[in-house]
């Protein structure tokens, strides 16, 4: 197996720990909060606040079950319209409070459902670019699996964007881009090689600034390894993200998406 | 009308709907007849064989009034207000973020196919006096899918009415996001809306017209964004493609899913406008928000 092709491997397995469990392990006394207040609790986001070295910080992250019973009533970590609008009425609670909001993420994407559809799937991803965009307070997303198309993007569009090592992101998988583009899914694997899909190749790219590194025994057998080493980099980048002024921090998280774009006149 | 008396026109099957899946719809867009070649076309919504000559410039079926897809200088032609578009951006041209195999002869071959550089014209314009920038989408374009230059066109586009102070129009149409560029392309989603956020927070006014088909990251970013949002009838909207769910809930989904007319029963549309009452219904809009309009009209 090539590199990348373990990679989408370990990000992908059952096995690897939830949102819900770097939460609980990075933070301290987590509160969950439960519904968006419109139509439903989404189970496929779980948030609520938390302290960070007794700082006051809002937590929301994708969730995805290790157990098949779980997964389902999760939609295996593949938001509905519901969820994404969980995380914005969070991140104005937030603002509200002064707090920052720390987001993790893994899913395949946002659900393909057709009561997603009715309740505006676009539309509730495409109000969290808009309420990032304007967001007071600092956010730093965290990719800790998989990273899929507009519903990972949705919680990733924040003043920092961050992978452990295994993590991937990409503007579909590459069993879909295969399929589309090549009309083959068997290819892929080289769609995987193509994507660019890695930390590694992300972290070049500028989509992330940073790698957290995870033990060399699996992630899965030593959650505290990683959890340690991203409660160190939380608290570090907070004091430098808390300490501009608030249009200092607008203006830089413009500016980080404003340069993605690859063209000539 | 005497001028539409029904000629027996030969039914040959209803065209399937729209795939919508992002790049999907590019290739099925190649298979549907062209419009520019020809005398006659087949109407996707009734299945009439529609003689040219009988379309006037709005591209409508006069059988069933159903709304054809319409290229960029079709629109701009029957939008703005004669003489008065100004391009923006005009030469703007895509590079190869991901390093896609053959990106550039895949390009060169659209822009030929075409006469467009891109999936977006940008630029500004008079609508019934009224002075706006406007955006409009191409579908003859790689399904107008969003990578680094419709990306950029639409941003600056809405950045340079943030400056100016100006209204901004964007008529959508898109297969979503450009795969053959990758993560670039999925960037471009945050870029164009948080342009959007910052026109909204100066207080100026974004009308986003919605036409067929427009889904997937571009559904998912500007085009829900407008602080009026308009959709042609029967414009295929939404995020996920049709049998993407379809095979993900193991259902048959009814025939007017993801159409205007279920985006405006569910609330995420304000008006279904007709494409002859377009100019009249962004007129009234301009005009309910106090836009400036050219000297000596009323």
């Amino acid at each position: 197996m090539s590199n990348v092709s373990e990679i989408l491997t370990k990000s992908r397995m059952v096995s690897r720990p939830s949102s819900q469990e770097f939460i609980e392990s990075v933070f301290d006394d987590f509160f969950e909060l439960h519904g968006d207040r419109h139509y439903e609790d989404d189970m496929a986001i779980v948030g609520g606040i938390a302290l960070l070295e007794g700082m006051p910080v809002t937590v929301a992250g994708i969730q995805k079950g290790h157990t098949v019973k779980d997964n389902v009533s999760r939609r295996f970590g593949s938001p509905n319209p519901d969820g994404y609008r969980k995380v914005m009425r969070l991140m104005e609670q937030a603002e509200k409070f002064n707090r920052p909001v720390i987001q993790f993420i893994n899913t395949s994407g946002a659900y393909p459902g057709k009561g997603a559809e009715e309740r505006g799937q676009g539309e509730a991803i495409a109000r969290c670019l808009y309420m990032s965009a304007g967001l007071k307070v600092p956010v730093i997303s965290i990719f800790i699996g998989e990273g899929g198309s507009g519903g990972a993007l949705a919680m990733a569009a924040g003043d920092r964007v961050w992978m452990l090592e295994n993590g991937m992101y990409a503007v579909l998988s590459p069993e879909g881009f295969a399929s589309i583009l090549w009309r083959d899914p068997s290819r892929s694997a080289e769609a995987a090689e193509l994507m660019k899909i890695t930390a590694e190749d992300l972290l070049k790219n500028g989509v992330i600034e940073k790698i957290i590194p995870e033990p060399e025994e699996g992630l899965e057998n030593n959650l505290s390894f990683t959890a340690e080493i991203l409660k160190k980099e939380l608290i570090k980048e907070l004091d430098i993200l808390c300490s501009k002024t608030t249009d200092e921090l607008l203006e830089e998280r413009y500016r980080r998406f404003r340069k993605f774009g690859d063209y000539s006149e | 009308m005497k001028l539409f008396k029904k000629k027996n026109y030969i039914p040959i099957g209803r065209t399937a709907a729209p795939e919508t899946h992002e790049g999907r719809v590019e290739r099925k867009l190649q298979e549907e007849p062209a419009i520019p070649d020809g005398m006659w076309m087949k109407c996707r919504f009734c299945g009439a064989l529609v003689y040219k000559k009988e379309m006037n410039e709005f591209k409508i079926c006069p059988k069933c009034g159903g709304h054809f897809r319409i290229s960029a200088a079709d629109r701009l032609a029957i939008t703005c207000d004669e003489g008065t578009f100004e391009e923006l951006d005009a030469n703007m041209v895509s590079k190869n973020p991901m390093g896609y195999p053959d990106y550039d002869k895949l390009i060169a071959k659209m822009q030929e196919k075409t006469g467009l550089k891109e999936g977006a014209v940008t630029g500004f314009c008079e609508i019934d006096g009224y002075k706006t920038v406007i955006g409009v989408m191409d579908s003859n374009f790689m399904m107008a899918s969003m990578g680094s230059v419709v990306g950029e066109k639409i941003t600056r586009a809405i950045e340079r009415s943030t400056e100016l102070g100006l209204p901004v129009v964007i008529f959508t149409a898109s297969g979503g996001a450009r795969m053959q560029e990758g993560i670039i392309s999925l960037m471009q989603m945050a870029k164009t809306s948080a342009a959007v956020r910052r026109h909204s927070d100066a207080g100026l006014l974004y009308v986003s017209v919605i036409t067929d088909p427009t889904t997937g990251g571009v559904s998912a970013s500007f085009a829900n964004l407008g602080d009026i949002i308009l959709a042609e009838p029967r414009a295929t909207i939404g995020f996920a493609g049709r049998r993407v769910i379809e095979g993900t809930i193991n259902e048959k989904l009814p025939e007017d899913f993801q159409s205007a007319e279920f985006q405006l029963k569910h609330g995420f549309v304000d008006r279904i406008v007709e494409r002859k009452d377009m100019r009249k219904s962004l007129s009234t809009i301009f005009k309910l928000h106090s836009i400036e309009r050219r000297d000596g009209l009323k």
